[in-house]
């Protein structure tokens, strides 16, 4: 295993460039960090930072089945959000528990089991007017079953999804349009309060890891940090792997030419779906990833437009080069919270003060028609002329 | 002898002279005062007779004070009045006839009539039967309507000599339908109610079956022989999942004394608690008893040994239940009466339905009449053109503010609606033709990239928008004459605006298809549409075609922002929340031709409509219900309902 892979890191040194730098930057941010370092880096704003890398992470899946695939899917936050569902579901489950059990150790006859299961469904699910376990959390003792679940539940939605839409040969901006549907389906539904996953309350307190009420969150969120570099670069390396194969000259053939692909010989709607489901898994685990360091997550993240702001992270970063999502990803999105969080200065014109949080959409806006009119190829494209041949 | 016939005579006159002149209220009042001052039922009737002969505003103002308990007495002379609360706490009083202040009074010197409520009702009824005869017809208006809104059984005879007296046909005939319904609630005659109900039959109105519904209440009985009451209205068998329960019927029985108690949960713990010893209960270890069989065992062991009272078992229960039989029995007397009323709320609830089945269809085509305005500018802009516009729902929007920025300087709402509407249009217009010159016409080969360029221009018209006028939400008022529903009978009903909606969208349709099919820019954009390089060799601008049609479509996406801003609020949001709705419309309808996005409108409209119908509370699940449907429905129609065939069809 060890041959080969060095052999593709030699041929493609950007891989390895941007492997370096981000652990270059992992190192630099545990150095900063004021649980392990010197603690210039404060521990809300390591968590942005870990965020930002599992947007980056999604930016890759979006590069892969947009840039690559030609695939413009408006509704892969729905499996991000999908992703740190079933994560959450633990998250939730497994702390409330403890909280039960703990409240009720003194009590003179010890609990049975239906009555902690009930205990504990009053607790999270009193805020919708319910006491009862929906039959979706029948697995949420387990985190080891919620972590397949990640990756099950988003797949197998994917699967369906695209089975069903490449079939048909539903394909461009229709495509897109039921892409965006069915995140909005899927986002209606969970505001439900009987949906089962507490409507628009969200799961919530996820950032308290069960049994680790001792350890500070400086500390857990270092290791949600690493966890998603870590998970970056394997994103990084193995969509990289795929695209730089023979699987990958298809998947590109396809973009340019979905129907002379098809008249070579080659089955496009077993690629397509392959590629779809494989990008839903990998925003469904850069989702699980996210929520933990967020905390909460509530339907209103996977409206549409969020999936439509990943296609602009990509689109600003540059498409069909993957370190360009990255890039677009976390320029656009640190920006977005630092223009929108207040801490931009204000520009005095005189006779009118721009504020930031009110004109950086406009801005973003504009730019955005700027970079697809004049830019196509948006950052990345910059680098072009110091990568030749390496992409594309 | 003369002098004592004089006394005689002076003494008479005396007597006589102050009843015979009936000089005035307060005297007739007074001669009362006793059955006033500690009036009941009984003596009550002959005083309320009397005053009530004397007639007039007095007398009826009197009952009404005499009700409401505002009449007093002053207790040195016994003079009755009324009274008014001065700041120094004492009381001015005032004549009952002249409503002239005649003095004040300290609060020990007065005592106020207090009626009982039998007599107040006595008093209520006796002024409904005064104002419902009275000669001003809008007296008689306000008791009817005070009468309707809270009938009593004591109001009948009133009601039924009033309708006999009533000129006026349309008083007479609600007099009528109210004495109708008080009759078969309240009349003793079993027969006259009957026939009462039966009247009923056609009538789809809430009061109706308000009072028809409790006439089948049943409660629940419990016998040990077999029923036999013939009011009866079923037997139930109680079952665990059923509508009595097993814990609720035996509890039933329990009540009545004929099975013993069983002991509930909460006992059996307390039980257990009470009887730890050492760590154990009944040699069961406490901490074992976290399972219900190790719970039961040692409470079973505790009341064995008679600690505790014996537990009833589920055998015991269920013997206990197969002995008694549980029914209900009508709370109204009368089977006749019940019979009546099922057959007649039968009837009713028939016609009921049938009629929301139409008031159902009526939202249905007012849903549909609202997407089809929202999508008909997306239809011709991604239909015909083939260019996706998520700037759409902002171009709605705008049109929306431009409502209400006209309504802020020409403040009569009909006139400015009538400016609104081509202000909408041009602005929106020059907005689309603008974003076509300047974005769009770049991008013609690459519609993807449109996509993302035009949402780059929603995101920041939106926040423009959020940044002009505010997050909250701005009024669009609709003018009086589109004030108010169409009632067409108590079920169905729609709201003007949304049947100007209706009409709008049929105009707008018919406008658009003659404007495509039998003009010459029709034939031009649809030549520049199959293909645009023959079409310029024909001479056709295909430029100026494509900025004319873009900004057609996004003109009437202003006026539509108009119609959807005069029943929604109008905010920033306002056009996002309808852009995925309108490019389903478009999607499923099928693209290219106006057909097409009204049968998408129609089918969309009536379907969501029809799921909410199923889970009427729910609009949520019924939106993501049908949006699952349109997404299996492209399956088998990826081309929409109305599909282009031909070269036309190409991508």
């Amino acid at each position: 295993m060890n041959g080969p892979l060095t052999k593709f890191l030699l041929n493609h040194p950007s891989v390895l460039a941007f492997l370096s730098a981000l652990a270059l930057f992992t190192v630099f941010v545990t150095i900063g960090s004021e649980a392990f370092g010197y603690g210039f880096v404060s521990t809300s704003f390591v968590k942005t930072l870990g965020k930002t890398l599992c947007f980056c992470l999604i930016a890759i899946a979006m590069d892969l089945v947009w840039g690559y695939c030609g695939i413009l899917s408006l509704g892969h936050f729905a499996f991000f959000g999908l992703g740190g569902y079933m994560i959450g579901m633990w998250l939730m489950y497994e702390r409330t528990r403890l909280i039960v059990v703990e409240a009720t150790q003194n009590a003179q006859i010890p609990m049975t089991n239906q009555e902690i299961q009930d205990a504990i469904g009053t607790q999270i699910f009193g805020v919708v007017g319910g006491s009862e376990f929906p039959a979706i959390w029948i697995f949420s003792h387990s985190l080891w079953i919620q972590l397949a679940l990640v990756v099950l539940v988003p797949g197998l939605l994917a699967l369906v999804f695209g089975w069903l839409a490449f079939r048909s040969r539903v394909t461009g901006v229709y495509l897109s349009i039921l892409t965006q549907a069915m995140t909005l389906a899927l986002a209606l539904y969970l505001f439900q309060n009987d949906s089962g996953l507490r409507g628009n309350n969200g799961l919530s307190g996820l950032q308290n890891l069960p049994n680790l009420e001792e350890t500070p969150q400086s500390v857990i969120s270092m290791w949600f940090f690493w966890a998603s570099a870590l998970a970056l670069g394997l994103g990084y390396l193995i969509v990289k792997l795929i695209v730089e194969s023979k699987l990958g000259n298809v998947i590109r053939g396809i973009r340019d030419d979905e129907a002379r692909v098809r008249f070579l010989g080659y089955n496009v709607e077993i690629y397509k779906l392959f590629v779809f489901t494989l990008t839903a898994v990998i925003a469904a685990i850069a989702g699980a990833l996210y929520y933990p360091q967020a905390g909460i997550i509530n339907p209103a993240e996977i409206a549409p437009i969020a999936s439509i702001y990943l296609a602009v992270w990509v689109a600003i970063g540059g498409r069909g080069r993957l370190y360009g999502a990255v890039i677009g990803a976390a320029v656009v999105s640190l920006l977005s919270s630092w223009f929108t969080g207040g801490q931009a200065p204000d520009i005095s014109l005189g006779f009118y003060t721009v504020k930031w949080v009110d004109w950086w959409l406009v801005l973003l806006g504009i730019s955005f028609v700027a970079v697809t009119l004049y830019a196509p190829k948006g950052i990345g494209g910059l680098f072009d002329k110091f990568s030749k041949g390496d992409n594309q | 002898m003369i002098r004592i016939i004089a006394a005689f005579f002076i003494a008479f006159f005396m007597l006589v002279l102050p009843v015979s002149a009936q000089s005035s209220f307060q005297d007739v009042a007074q001669s009362h005062f006793p059955n006033i001052k500690r009036g009941s039922v009984k003596t009550a009737p002959p005083v309320i007779a009397d005053i009530q002969s004397y007639g007039g505003d007095v007398a009826s103002r009197f009952l009404q004070n005499w009700q409401s308990k505002n009449i007093w007495y002053r207790k040195s002379d016994e003079r009755l009045v009324t009274v008014q609360q001065l700041e120094n706490k004492s009381y001015r009083l005032f004549d009952l006839e002249t409503e002239q202040a005649i003095g004040e009074a300290a609060k020990s010197d007065i005592k106020q009539v207090k009626p009982n409520s039998g007599l107040r009702g006595l008093l209520g009824s006796a002024l409904v039967a005064s104002q419902l005869i009275s000669d001003d017809l809008s007296v008689r208006k306000a008791s009817l309507d005070s009468l309707t809104r809270n009938p009593k059984p004591n109001h009948l005879e009133p009601l039924r000599t009033a309708i006999a007296k009533e000129k006026n046909a349309d008083l007479k005939s609600r007099m009528s339908r109210l004495e109708r319904l008080l009759t078969m609630q309240f009349d003793t005659n079993t027969q006259v109610r009957v026939k009462a109900i039966e009247s009923f039959t056609d009538d789809l109105g809430l009061d109706v079956r308000a009072r028809l519904n409790p006439m089948l209440n049943a409660t629940l009985k419990v016998s040990q022989t077999e029923p036999t009451d013939q009011n009866m209205a079923r037997i139930i068998t109680p079952s665990e999942t059923g509508e009595l329960p097993i814990d609720k019927a035996y509890s039933m029985i329990v009540s009545q004394g004929w099975a013993p108690a069983s002991v509930s949960k909460d006992a059996k713990q307390k039980a257990l608690v009470e009887h730890i010893q050492e760590s154990k209960v009944g040699g069961i270890l406490v901490s074992d008893l976290n399972t219900l069989a190790n719970r039961e065992t040692a409470y079973t062991k505790l009341a064995d040994a008679g600690l505790a009272l014996q537990n009833v078992s589920e055998v015991q229960i269920q013997e206990a239940l197969s002995k008694v039989y549980f029914y209900e029995v009508y709370t109204e007397q009368s089977p006749e009466v019940v019979k009546a009323a099922k057959t007649t709320l039968d009837s009713i609830n028939k016609k009921v339905a049938f009629s929301q089945a139409i008031d159902l269809f009526l939202d249905g085509l007012s849903l549909a009449s609202i997407f089809f305005l929202a999508a008909i500018g997306l239809a011709i802009t991604f239909g015909v053109m083939r260019v996706i516009n998520m700037a759409h729902g902002e171009f709605i929007m705008m049109g929306a503010y431009t409502g209400y920025v006209v309504q802020q300087f020409v403040t009569n709402y009909t006139l400015s609606i009538i400016i609104a509407i081509p202000a909408a249009f041009m602005v929106t217009f020059a907005a689309g033709v603008a974003m076509e010159r300047l974005v769009i016409r770049h991008l013609y080969h690459r519609p993807l990239e449109t996509l993302l360029a035009t949402f780059g221009v929603s995101i920041a018209l939106q926040q423009l928008a959020k940044n002009i006028f505010g997050t909250q939400a701005r009024p669009l008022t609709s003018p009086d004459w589109l004030g108010g529903a169409w009632e067409i009978n108590d079920v169905i009903s729609i709201s003007w605006i949304r049947v100007a909606i209706f009409g709008l969208s049929i105009l707008f349709f018919l406008m658009l298809w003659f404007t495509l099919n039998k003009t010459r820019l029709g034939l031009e954009t649809r030549a520049v549409t199959q293909n645009p390089r023959m079409a310029a060799s024909m001479g056709i601008n295909p430029d100026k075609i494509n900025m004319l049609t873009f900004g057609l479509g996004s003109g009437i996406a202003g006026i539509a922002g108009i119609a959807i801003g005069l029943f929604a609020k109008v905010t920033s949001e306002l056009g996002s929340d309808y852009i995925v709705q309108s490019f389903m419309t478009v999607v499923v309808g099928g693209v290219g031709n106006i057909w097409g996005t009204f049968a998408g409108a129609t089918m969309i409209g009536f379907l969501q409509k029809g799921i909410e119908w199923f889970n009427p509370s729910n609009t949520l699940a019924a939106q993501t219900f049908m949006i699952i449907f349109i997404i299996i429905f492209i399956q088998f129609r990826p081309r929409g309902i109305i599909a282009l065939k031909g070269r036309a069809a190409g991508d």
